[in-house]
């Protein structure tokens, strides 16, 4: 990620400390990923030692200090999706894409979270594949989705 | 919209926008809340506008693309005005006959309209549905009139006459004082009477105050702060300044999911029209009041919703909670005086002011005034938001309003309040729903998720679940929360995999007694909740796992097998060619089995078996069958 678009994401927050956290969630959003150079400058243009955005990194969630695979998978473990069957869901993914939850293969097709719950509880169980939303899905239907994103992928490299 | 100088600019500017309206046009609403938009509304937004073009009709009809109306499970759901006409799951291909058909000719398309999942009749009117129509939608109604991005809409349902009156006509004692009288209780979760913590903040000595919306909706199963956020961002926003104005404060923060990228944009478009405006900033109305608003976005921690959390996060750190007292509003954001609410309880200000406390004391019982939002979801036919005055039963709104529970299954439990609250049981239908009468039921009124559960929900695994969720979100400072939740998660985890012990109950109760006690903030105090309130309604349960190995709802996976039933078998080879383990062996027309060693209990069987035949069977606590060798 070059040092321009961090500075501009800093300049914006007026290079204030106190705005480490959207800082942050802008480099992410930005890059998909804290890669620790962006980090190291972030350190030292807000004069905030790296320790404590070490501890900001890891205490929150959405914050990743790994690469992303090119495609986000989200499976929601909310309640409402929870008791209709967010585990079968979950599983299916992990059966269509080899990774665990948190976790993103090593060719980076495919980056798999839980979230806790996105507020869609009327479609549960809810995925979320590159920001699309599918609601009330089946095991098998989840499987199907995730086969369009790895066939989009072949499809563009060949 | 030009600046706004003077509380006449505003009303000058209001007339203006109501004589441009004329109520007999029609006009077409379109849900766009995320979880419409998560259904297609985006798709069907864009061929509303292409066929109204088409169709020679976009000057004539007023087209507005709202907030949640909160039926979500029937999205997107289309309005015909001004007859009210409702259309669900609206594809944009049903678009063309809405147009020439309703908006034309007047004539109903019965094939987008509500059906009775009970009773199979249909309704065309929106307010005759019965999930709307046993509902007192005073804080959500709006949302189905305003498009959120538009303060013009705001100001034609009568946005900022509460800010008007409060700024011009009211002392801040007189506005904590109305607040007071209001007996309004927080709507986040513990139900503190909202009035006594503005009073608090004003007369916490200090020249810079700040006012706080908490909308960091970490209970999972609730989603009524997000969809006030979405579709009506002005009404919190004009709460939220009467609040600064009450307690000294003119700078405000707005902490919001990190998960809600939707409310976060609309609350952006919505500060900067109302900064247009001159509704926000400096000398607002010519009044000398003056206020900004900040937009803080979470960044995924659960623990963050507690207000101690909450405003550490604000300040850039990592969102750990610090003992109270000192309260935050004594000592808040960066050690200032803070007053910090929910987002329901700041949309309930405006009505407060315009309606009077004395309106809002009508509503509701004894100790819980107004109305309440729930978010009843899980297996209830009608899934959506729902908005009924305190002291509505259970039963009302689970089965009057939510329709009852699909599939022909039994309810079992409903769970209130998040992680924190608990399950009530069937027996208890009738409670009436106020912060008081779920506490003594066991559970709580927390946020407001409702979760309704029927007999294939097995309680053991839900408690394992929230407690599995309240492991992973505890911020891990203080040990009774860390390990205590931990420790009871380990016992639930091992029950529901038939590990357990004859002696895990009075474990179970006896780490919920400590976490309980030593906790330090509300997350580690509430954690043992839904344990202890799974163990006193079905205890049962926990015993069938234990002593039996049995779980009572064919839901735990490690007890449950799955069985192909050899008489009723006809060999059609469905669940051979569906399992994804192949686990599944016979030749066609001959018995098929599963192999039992190689099952993954995936349940694909049980569904690819025709229901004529049913032969597929779940079953716990009882022989598997291992071999056969019959011919059909």
């Amino acid at each position: 990620m070059d040092i321009g678009t961090i500075d501009r994401i800093i300049d914006k927050h007026n290079g204030e400390a106190s705005a480490l956290i959207q800082i942050l969630l802008e480099i992410q959003s930005e890059n998909k990923w804290l890669p620790k150079s962006a980090l190291t400058r972030v350190s030292e243009k807000l004069a905030v030692p790296m320790s404590q955005i070490q501890h900001i990194t890891t205490f929150y969630k959405t914050f990743s200090l790994v690469p992303k695979g090119r495609h986000e998978v989200h499976v929601c473990m909310g309640t409402a999706c929870h008791v209709r069957g967010a585990e079968r869901i979950l599983d299916a993914v992990e059966e269509a894409t080899g990774v665990q939850p948190g976790e993103t293969d090593p060719d980076l097709n495919f980056s798999v979270e839980t979230v806790n719950c996105l507020g869609c509880c009327a479609l549960g169980p809810v995925m979320v594949v590159d920001g699309e939303y599918h609601g009330n899905v089946s095991p098998a239907e989840t499987a199907e989705v995730l086969k369009s994103c790895a066939c989009e992928d072949a499809y563009a490299k060949a | 919209m030009p600046r706004l100088n003077a509380p006449a600019d505003l009303e000058a500017v209001r007339q203006e926008i109501l004589d441009s309206r004329n109520s007999a046009r029609p006009g077409l609403t379109l849900c766009s809340g995320s979880a419409c938009h998560a259904t297609g509304s985006g798709k069907v937004s864009a061929a509303i506008t292409e066929e109204l073009e088409k169709q020679g009709l976009a000057a004539e009809v007023d087209f507005r693309r709202t907030g949640c109306h909160g039926f979500c499970e029937q999205g997107p759901i289309v309005v015909i005005y001004p007859e009210g006409t409702c259309y669900l799951k609206v594809k944009p291909d049903d678009i063309a006959d809405i147009i020439s058909e309703t908006i034309k000719e007047k004539r109903v398309v019965e094939r987008l309209l509500y059906v009775d999942p009970n009773s199979g009749k249909k309704e065309a009117l929106e307010e005759e549905i019965p999930f709307y129509k046993y509902q007192q939608r005073l804080i959500l109604g709006s949302n189905l009139k305003i498009d959120p991005k538009n303060l013009d809409d705001y100001l034609a349902v009568g946005g900022y006459q509460a800010l008007v009156k409060t700024l011009f006509e009211m002392t801040p004692e007189q506005v904590v004082g109305e607040v007071k009288e209001a007996k309004l209780r927080g709507r986040g979760g513990a139900g503190f009477p909202s009035g006594m913590k503005w009073d608090f903040a004003r007369q916490a000595p200090g020249e810079q105050k700040y006012v706080v919306v908490n909308c960091d909706e970490g209970d999972p199963g609730a989603y009524m702060d997000r969809s006030l956020m979405e579709g009506n961002p002005f009404a919190v926003l004009e709460g939220l300044m009467i609040g600064a104005y009450a307690i000294g404060a003119s700078e405000g923060y707005v902490y919001v999911r990190q998960e809600y990228p939707l409310a976060v944009n609309n609350l952006e478009i919505a500060i900067r029209a109302a900064e247009e405006a001159g509704l926000l900033g400096s000398d607002i109305l010519g009044s000398g009041f003056d206020f900004s608003v900040k937009v803080h976005r979470g960044a995924g921690a659960f623990i963050c919703g507690e207000e101690t959390s909450l405003l550490r996060s604000l300040e850039g750190k990592p969102g750990e909670p610090t003992s109270r007292p000192p309260f935050p509003a004594i000592k808040g954001l960066w050690g200032k005086p803070t007053n910090i609410n929910n987002v329901e309880t700041w949309t309930n200000i405006p009505l407060i002011i315009n309606r009077g406390a004395a309106f809002f004391n009508s509503i509701g019982t004894e100790g819980s005034k107004g109305t309440k939002i729930f978010s009843l979801v899980g297996k209830v036919n009608n899934t959506g938001l729902v908005e009924v005055p305190m002291g509505a039963s259970l039963r009302d709104i689970i089965f009057k309003i939510g329709g009852g529970v699909p599939g022909g299954k039994r309810f079992k439990a409903v769970q209130t309040g998040g992680p924190s609250g608990g399950c009530i049981p069937e027996h208890l239908l009738d409670t009436k729903v106020d912060f008081d009468e779920l506490t003594r039921a066991g559970a709580m009124m927390g946020s407001g998720g409702m979760i309704v559960m029927d007999e294939d929900t097995c309680l053991v695994d839900l408690a394992r679940y929230f407690l599995g969720f309240l492991s992973d979100e505890s911020c891990g400072k203080c040990t009774p929360c860390r390990e205590g939740i931990r420790q009871m998660l380990k016992i639930l985890t091992d029950i529901t995999k038939g590990l357990g012990r004859e002696d895990d109950i009075d474990r179970l109760l006896e780490l919920a007694e400590a976490t309980r006690g030593a906790s330090l903030c509300a997350l580690g105090k509430t954690a043992p909740n839904p344990v202890l309130s799974t163990l006193r309604y079905f205890r049962e349960e926990y015993q069938a796992h234990i002593r039996e190995k049995r779980c009572p709802s064919l839901s735990c996976k490690a007890l449950i097998a799955f069985q192909i039933d050899p008489v009723k078998c006809k060999g059609c080879g469905a669940c051979l060619r569906q399992c994804p383990a192949a686990a599944i062996t016979g030749e066609k027309k001959q018995v098929h089995l599963i192999l039992q060693e190689k099952c993954t209990k995936c349940g694909a069987c049980l569904e690819a078996c025709p229901t004529a035949f049913g032969a597929v069977r779940k079953v716990s606590g009882e022989p598997v069958l291992e071999e056969v060798a019959e011919e059909v």
